[in-house]
């Protein structure tokens, strides 16, 4: 296996708003190799897009990352300018977002949001920029670019547009695309497809992919390794297989009891009873403690990671028997 | 567009059809004029040839049939009080109110928008903070109090500013203004910005809350994430999407100035067209009241014209809403 091009250590991020510091983000760690799709799963409000945002540089006020560093191909991105983090974005690291009908600037034709992903960043001319635009189409299946390129956003579905949207990220051949729930509001066979294509685009680029998202359904299919996350905590990590198959964390066996039948993919995870603690007040122990039928005294101590193999790591006191 | 502005001009002419038949109704509801108008001791005789000539003694849907028939012809009737055409009375007054209107609009535009945008984009910072203070201020002091306090302050302690009346017009281009003269200018700012206070206010939160609004939107940060600049991103993206719901307000907001100056003109002695309609309600002077109220429909309907072709203009989705409707 080749070496990872992207690190991710020991992420803070946190956001210091007037109720309190709100812990969005805790002690992230994890890698990427080229074609390689880590998938990161959790509830809402585990910090998933947090981590994201933080991948990109586009914490808002009155967050910020604590500590930590993020780095690409050796170059460490927390240290970057504003400037100069703006010219990685969508050149190195692409982002696409959740909401597949607010996605596009509904005032503006797809041609001038996808002509203004290049010429942020090079000097080139239309014809040129429009050639790129109808490859990266097709790329993703889209049946006669020409005509997409001239039609604003609501004259599309939404299927449509969330590959518009990921045809734009793939412009300029970034090395990586961190796709923040792309799919949930599609349709199976929808999502089916443009997943088809991504893993297409992922195998012959070479790209490395975060694909965030509450469904593990969708990521048995399409991920090669998953994080687990929760309360702003990553409660395990590995290959696939380690998670899907033989997973000993309690918090992810519980995701995937409640993980819905195949025919209703998109839908939100069914509840694990219980509520994720508030962020504003973490206590330094396990933070699935309060919902945990394992838990015991020890887990409100702070959990050492367990390698349980080369690939496999999980934040637990009392995991499962293999 | 041809068959929308077409359909447009068509509903503009029932509505003013039919406002113009409520508001005669309306002001008969009020009072009869003579009782009013002919002092108490007048003959009988007197009396019955002056409601005559005033052709109050007609039915009132002969009344009213014989102004929709001069109206058409551009005449508005005569004026019971001025015995002066309405026409020609309205046209004295309305370069004055006009006048105040459009300066206290493009102070409150100029003032509002970049100042709600920023409040918007940082709503959290101290001059964010400053700009949400200030516009509650401005919502909650009453017009005739600020304006007398704008008059106190720089008319009298500070006496920077003359107070009262339109000051020197002249005429370029065919249009007589006080807005050619530096001395036109002198006199209107203050009123105009006492005008536009409220506006301003109002304006500065609406663009606060559209920016602030859009900015959490997917395509926000999608355009940020694409690794578009800051200020592209807020003028193509946030302000080009936020401009949807301004410009609806600020239509509503123009034709407000324009039509309702009454407070601002009274206050600075202004002599524009809000005047002129209190004393004509009180005098139940029915031609200048008709006349008024119809000029002020007129002007909400081409606003909201110009408002709706803005809308098309910016928004797609608007016009193919429209093309489908046509
Ligand atoms: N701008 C912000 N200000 C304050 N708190 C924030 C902000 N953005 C995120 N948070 C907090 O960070 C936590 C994690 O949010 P995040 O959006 O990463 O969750 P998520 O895992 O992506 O959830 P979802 O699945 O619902 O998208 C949330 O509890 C949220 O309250
Ligand atoms: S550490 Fe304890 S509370 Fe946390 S998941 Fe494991 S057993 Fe449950
Ligand atoms: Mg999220």
């Amino acid at each position: 296996m080749t070496e990872p091009f992207f690190q991710v250590d020991g992420l803070n991020t946190w956001f210091f708003t007037r109720q309190g510091v709100i812990k969005s983000v805790r002690d992230i760690s994890f890698d990427l190799r080229r074609g390689e799709v880590l998938g990161i799963v959790g509830e809402s409000g585990s910090g998933k897009s947090v981590t994201g945002m933080s991948i990109m540089g586009q914490i808002d006020e009155p967050g910020r990352i604590v500590s930590g560093s993020i780095s690409l191909d050796g170059q460490e991105l927390t240290a970057l300018t504003f400037e100069e983090m703006r010219r990685y974005r969508g050149r190195k690291i692409a982002m696409v977002f959740q909401n597949p009908l607010m996605t596009l600037n509904p005032l503006m034709r797809v041609r001038d949001q996808m002509y203004e992903a290049i010429s942020e960043h090079e000097d080139v001319s239309h014809r040129e920029m429009h050639d790129r635009c109808i490859e990266v189409l097709k790329a993703v299946g889209i049946p006669s670019p020409e005509e997409r390129l001239n039609a604003y956003p609501h004259e599309m579905s939404g299927g449509m547009r969330q590959r518009v949207v990921i045809a734009t990220a793939l412009l300029l051949g970034p090395d990586m695309i961190i796709a923040d729930e792309p799919t949930t509001a599609l349709d199976v066979t929808i999502q089916a497809q443009i997943i088809y294509h991504i893993r297409r685009q992922i195998d012959e680029r070479g790209l490395g992919m975060i694909w965030i998202t509450h469904d593990l359904s969708t990521l048995s299919e399409l991920a090669d390794r998953i994080m687990v996350m929760y309360a702003g905590a990553t409660m395990e990590i590995g290959t696939t297989e380690d998670i899907i198959g033989s997973s000993r964390h309690p918090y992810t066996r519980k995701l995937l009891d409640s993980v819905p039948s195949r025919n209703t993919p998109g839908e939100k995870l069914r509840q694990i009873p219980g509520n994720m603690p508030s962020l504003l007040s973490l206590e330094k122990g396990c933070p699935f403690a309060s919902r945990c039928e394992r838990a015991t005294e020890i887990c409100s101590e702070p959990v050492p990671a367990t390698q349980l193999s080369a690939t496999h790591r999980i934040w637990c006191y009392h995991p499962f028997e293999g | 567009m041809l068959s929308f502005v077409l359909q447009r001009l068509l509903q503009s002419v029932v509505v003013v059809f039919v406002l113009s038949i409520v508001l005669f109704v309306g002001v008969w509801l009020i009072g009869n004029p003579a009782d009013i108008l002919i002092s108490s001791e007048a003959s009988e005789a007197d009396r019955l040839a002056a409601i005559t000539a005033l052709g109050l003694d007609k039915p009132l849907w002969q009344q009213y049939l014989i102004f929709l028939g001069n109206a058409v012809q551009g005449d508005w009737g005569t004026s019971f009080v001025y015995k002066e055409p309405v026409t020609s009375i309205l046209l004295q007054r309305l370069p004055a109110s006009l006048e105040l209107g459009l300066v206290a609009f493009i102070i409150a535009i100029a003032v509002s928008v970049p100042a709600g945008l920023y409040a918007g984009l940082k709503p959290e910072s101290p001059l964010g903070r400053g700009v949400m203070a200030f516009s509650l201020i401005g919502v909650s002091i009453p017009t005739f109090w600020q304006g007398m306090l704008l008059i106190v302050a720089f008319g009298i302690a500070l006496p920077i500013l003359p107070v009262g009346d339109r000051g020197q017009v002249a005429t370029h281009f065919g249009i007589t203004t006080s807005l050619w003269t530096l001395d036109g200018w002198s006199h209107v700012v203050m009123p105009a910005f006492s005008l536009a206070l409220l506006k301003m206010s109002l304006l500065m939160r609406v663009t606060r809350a559209a920016t602030m609004e859009i900015s959490r939107l997917d395509f926000v940060k999608f355009a940020y994430a694409k690794g578009v600049r800051g200020r592209k991103v807020v003028v193509r993206h946030i302000l080009r999407n936020a401009l949807v719901p301004l410009i609806t307000v600020t239509g509503i907001e123009l034709a407000n100035l324009l039509a309702y100056g009454v407070i601002t003109e009274t206050v600075f002695s202004w002599p524009g067209l809000g005047k002129l309609l209190i004393n004509s309600i009180k005098v139940l002077d029915r031609p200048l009241i008709v006349a008024q109220l119809t000029y002020t429909a007129l002007l909400f309907i081409f606003i909201n014209f110009i408002v709706d072709i803005l809308h098309m203009s910016i928004d797609p989705r608007v016009k193919s809403v429209l093309r489908r409707a046509a």
